[in-house]
């Protein structure tokens, strides 16, 4: 699904090397996770794979199902199927959720030569969608994530998942700032996407939403670097004993 | 000595080129309208109150000529039901307007009222004259005295439909200078329209009186021709527990000045002004903005928003002036811009003069760029750069447009700015 190989970038406005080097495979029907220190470049990765400015690709590649992502805008991407639940998703004042949605939904429907969905069908599937979610529908009708609590702004980048059903999902941190409820919640909306042929990543700091998300390979990052990966007992073990042995053994 | 002369000589000029309509109920409002373009003088760029607008194209003898605007756009307003009254030109289009009548309200043409209209009489040019003081206007002056034409509406009731106004503009040489006049007696409600881009060079005056209890609404489009010049002038009263809403959508146009001058004399009055342009290019315009409180508990709000691209250029001039005894005043005023390159400006002056103690004043004006990181979160769902930045540029203008109250008439409005965003992407 997602194929990447020996990712090298830096920033565009300094001279500040971030990914060293990373290689990632993600199958299709697979969960992969990441975990890592702060600042060791989970986010960046997730940046450059979704295609934000001001960061410089210097070597290596990111294949989406074979296609070259990196030379494609961001809009392209998503209608490849790549998306990202942002660690701090953006307010949008002035642009309502439902119409922000709508017009996403239909922009990627168009740049993939399918039909626009009827705005009386995507009424019907949103409130079906953001019902199991617990997102009420006046939540809808606010601006983008304007006035949005830590978590509720989590849940919406969730229920946006769930209405774009991309390929391949990234999901960074969305379980930070989740109360206990909320996460089971975004795990199921997680485990309800899944299916044979779509991949995930999802970029976390604790074991908790790994147990409600089994994972099938979880990846350690550190320094712009992939450093060992394995099973979702490498998760228990970050969670029991901390980075530094695991630091210490790939050192 | 050598600016008097030149002075004069910029007045005179352009007197020279007009002459005084005679005759009829209106003789004595438009000589003493000449004679306050007399005493005041045309503008000139060095006056202070057209510091960051160039009045020589508006005061010259005769227009610039302006190239006609053709795409196949139909008209705003076009589709809705509504009382249409045309000009083409600044000349009145009989066959092109509907019925003047209507239950609740009684129009007349300004160049047609020969017989005494009493209400006229006593308002025609007369707010524009309380409206020169404490800053002077002297195109609206020039108006007044020069009008050729206009309309003169009495509303007593609750039309059931709106009145639009259109402009044609056929000519490229055109220099239309037309006055309207509306008074609304009490508990009366009107929705008036203006749209079209009139004329190669454009002066219109409109004098609203408003009686206590009665509404009027104002949604103005203009748009189109790009080369055209227009001055405009809005003089309200508004009497005790009015309510007064304008809003305007200005697309393109070389040079455009709107003036807008309230007076709120009776308790309890609500004034609201708005305003959406966008602009590209060789665009200029200039919102300047008049409110004076002179009564209790009165509220005034101004939403200004201007998306400049490729040069564009954007003024406002916006004033709160609340009087003595003009207590629990509640004066709102926004100005904004969304500079969508380098090359664009925006020059603000909000101002505020209070000499009441017990009020609530607040103004604001920014300028600003789009929010890089809303646009990329957009094209990250798969919303393309273009139609992105549109959707972002419409939620900037938002609360401008959200000031009309009247849900199609913003739907139309909304609908202009889309489809103008869309043909000016870069
Ligand atoms: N635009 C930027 N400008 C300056 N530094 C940046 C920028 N983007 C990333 N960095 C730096 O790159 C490094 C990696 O940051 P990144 O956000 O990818 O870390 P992370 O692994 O997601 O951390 P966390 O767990 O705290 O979310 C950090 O040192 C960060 O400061
Ligand atoms: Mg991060």
């Amino acid at each position: 699904m997602l194929s990447i190989k020996n990712l090298h970038v830096k920033l565009e406005e300094e001279d500040k090397q971030i990914l060293k080097g990373v290689d990632l495979e993600i199958e299709a029907g697979k969960v992969h996770a990441i975990m890592g220190p702060n600042g060791s470049g989970k986010s960046t990765l997730s940046y450059v794979l979704s295609g934000k400015d001001g960061y410089e690709v210097t070597d290596g590649e990111a294949l989406l199902e074979g296609e070259d992502i990196l030379e494609m805008e961001p809009e392209e991407r998503a209608a490849a199927g790549l998306f990202l639940a942002f660690q701090y998703p953006v307010e949008i004042p002035g642009v309502g959720n439902m119409t922000f949605l709508r017009t996403a939904v239909n922009a990627q429907r168009k740049a993939r030569g399918e039909e626009e969905v009827s705005a009386a069908d995507f009424l019907k599937l949103i409130r079906a969608r953001a019902k199991e979610l617990k997102i009420d529908a006046e939540m809808l009708k606010r601006p983008v994530n304007v006035g949005f609590s830590g978590g509720e702004k989590k849940r919406n980048e969730i229920l946006q998942m769930a209405m774009l059903e991309p390929k391949m999902c990234i999901l960074d941190e969305t379980d930070s700032g989740l109360d206990v409820d909320a996460m089971k919640l975004v795990a199921e909306g997680v485990n309800a996407l899944r299916s044979e042929g779509r991949g995930f990543l999802v970029i976390t700091h604790y074991q908790r939403l790994l147990d409600h998300i089994k994972p099938d390979v979880v990846h350690i990052m550190a320094d712009g670097r992939i450093v060992k990966s394995g099973g979702p007992e490498l998760a228990l073990e970050v969670e029991n004993n901390g980075y530094s042995d695991i630091l210490a053994e790939v050192a | 000595m050598g600016d008097v002369a030149e002075n004069l000589s910029l007045t005179d000029a352009r007197l020279a080129e007009m002459s005084l309509p005679t005759g009829g109920w209106s003789e004595a409002a438009r000589s003493d309208a000449l004679s306050r373009v007399r005493q005041m003088d045309l503008p000139e760029r060095r006056d202070e109150y057209w510091k960051y607008t160039r009045p020589d194209t508006l005061t010259q003898p005769g227009a610039v000529p302006a190239a006609l605007f053709n795409n196949d756009e139909a008209p705003i307003f076009g589709e809705m039901d509504r009382l249409n009254i045309v000009f083409v030109d600044g000349v009145f289009d009989a066959e092109a307007s509907d019925d003047l009548s209507l239950e609740g309200i009684r129009i007349d043409r300004l160049a047609e009222a020969s017989a005494d209209i009493h209400w006229a009489r006593d308002l025609y040019g007369a707010l524009e004259a309380k409206g020169q003081d404490p800053v002077q206007r002297p195109l609206a002056a020039l108006n007044t005295a020069f009008a050729t034409d206009g309309v003169l509406i009495h509303v007593t009731g609750k039309p059931s439909k709106p009145i639009n106004l259109t402009y044609h503009h056929r000519s490229e040489t055109s220099d239309a200078i037309l006055h309207h006049v509306i008074k609304l007696d009490a508990g009366a409600e009107v929705t008036v329209l203006e749209n079209g881009p009139a004329a190669a060079r454009f002066n219109k005056c409109m004098e609203v009186d408003v009686a206590h209890d009665a509404t009027f609404h104002h949604v103005r489009a203009q748009g189109r021709d790009h080369e055209r010049r227009a001055a405009t002038h809005i003089f309200a009263r508004l009497g005790t527990e009015s309510v007064f809403k304008s809003f305007t959508l200005t697309a393109n146009g070389v040079l455009t000045r709107n003036e807008c001058v309230i007076e709120l004399t009776g308790d309890d009055a609500v004034a609201h002004v708005a305003g959406a342009c966008v602009g590209d290019g060789d665009f200029h315009h200039d919102d300047t903005v008049f409110i004076t409180h002179d009564a209790v508990g009165c509220e005034s709000r101004q939403v200004f928003k201007k998306v400049l691209r490729n040069g564009a250029t954007g003024v406002f001039q916006g004033k709160i002036l609340v009087k003595k005894d003009a207590q629990k005043t509640d004066g709102y005023q926004i100005s904004q811009s969304l500079l969508l390159d380098e090359d664009s400006q925006f020059l603000a002056k909000p101002e505020l003069e209070i000499y009441a103690d017990d009020v609530a004043c607040s103004h604001g004006s920014t300028s600003g760029a789009i929010d890089e990181d809303a646009l990329f979160y957009l094209r990250s769902r798969g919303v393309p750069e273009g139609p992105a930045t549109d959707l972002l540029t419409l939620a900037f203008l938002a609360e401008a447009v959200e000031e009309i109250e009247n849900e199609d008439l913003r739907e139309e409005i909304n609908a202009r700015l889309s489809a103008w965003l869309e043909r000016h992407r870069s």
